[in-house]
């Protein structure tokens, strides 16, 4: 009996975090621009990944298993905005600029741009 | 030298845990000097320190953590309404925001935790002024009400 409950959670997490990842897809392909973009990256890498883990977690019982699935959250959790702060500064060094709304925004663009492209200049000579 | 028994700690764990290995010695052996080789290159690389190893925030961590992992639950679920509307009501921003924190560590932590929740990303970091982009307005509100960034700075003290 208790078995098939805890069956029926984990079926439940593991549709819940695939839903999470797809819609995070989903939002790769919708969403404007490189930045805005990373916002549905995002939603993959933390509550996504963590609802697939937790799901196969309770899979796999109290196990070394459930241990190796807890650190590979533990490294996604740390690695993942790393990750994503590379990526920005590539773009921003890169001379590509977020697409806003709000216009007086860019004068902090252009100053975080120059800073990444002077970071990259030090750091490549 | 706490760093560099605490790093042992966390590696052997790691190492036992990872492999599944209790009993075979040569194993075990082999485990052993693995760590020791690690620690080594660690030490020569001078990363084994309050940065590299941060155990003085570990029992503060402890309860910054998972207020962290409720809001990004949250920002999930207000980043997924916003993608599944059949007309996204998207206001991205950029916009700059000062951190509380005294380290670079503190900083680092603050930084990484706007970007890991959902609808907000730091794109730049100079000295204490970090540059978010926001995908919507509620989600720049959410990073100027400055609350991550005093729990953040309470984690330092």
């Amino acid at each position: 009996m208790s078995a098939l409950v805890v069956d029926f959670l984990s079926w439940i997490l593991l549709l819940a975090g695939t839903a999470f990842a797809l819609t995070g897809a989903i939002g790769i392909i919708r969403l404007p621009d490189v930045f805005a973009r990373m916002h549905g990256a995002g939603m993959i890498d933390t509550l996504g990944a963590a609802l697939i883990l937790l799901g196969l977690m309770l899979q796999a019982g109290p196990t070394l298993v459930t241990v190796k699935l807890l650190l590979i959250g533990v490294f996604l959790f740390f690695t993942s905005p790393a990750t994503t702060f590379a990526l920005a500064r590539a773009a921003l060094a890169a001379g590509i600029e977020p697409a806003v709304e709000d216009k007086t925004a860019g004068g902090t663009v252009a100053k975080a741009a120059e800073a990444a492209a002077a970071k990259e200049g030090d750091e490549r000579s | 030298m706490p760093h560099i028994f605490s790093l042992i700690g966390v590696l052997s764990a790691l190492w036992l845990l990872l492999s599944g290995h209790f009993h075979e010695p040569l194993l075990l052996a082999l485990g052993a000097i693995s760590v020791a080789f690690v620690v080594f290159i660690a030490h020569r690389m001078d990363v084994v320190d309050h940065e590299g190893h941060p155990i003085q925030l570990s029992h503060r961590a402890v309860r910054y953590f998972p207020w962290l992992l409720w809001e990004i639950v949250k920002a999930n679920i207000d980043v997924a309404k916003v993608i599944l509307r059949r007309r996204m009501p998207l206001s991205p921003r950029v916009f700059p925001t000062q951190g509380m924190q005294r380290s670079e560590l503190g900083l680092t932590i603050y930084a990484n935790s706007i970007t890991l929740t959902p609808g907000t990303v730091t794109i730049a970091v100079d000295g204490e002024t970090l540059t978010v982009h926001a995908l919507t307005g509620a989600a720049a509100a959410g990073v100027e009400t400055d609350e991550m960034n005093r729990r953040v700075a309470g984690l330092e003290a």
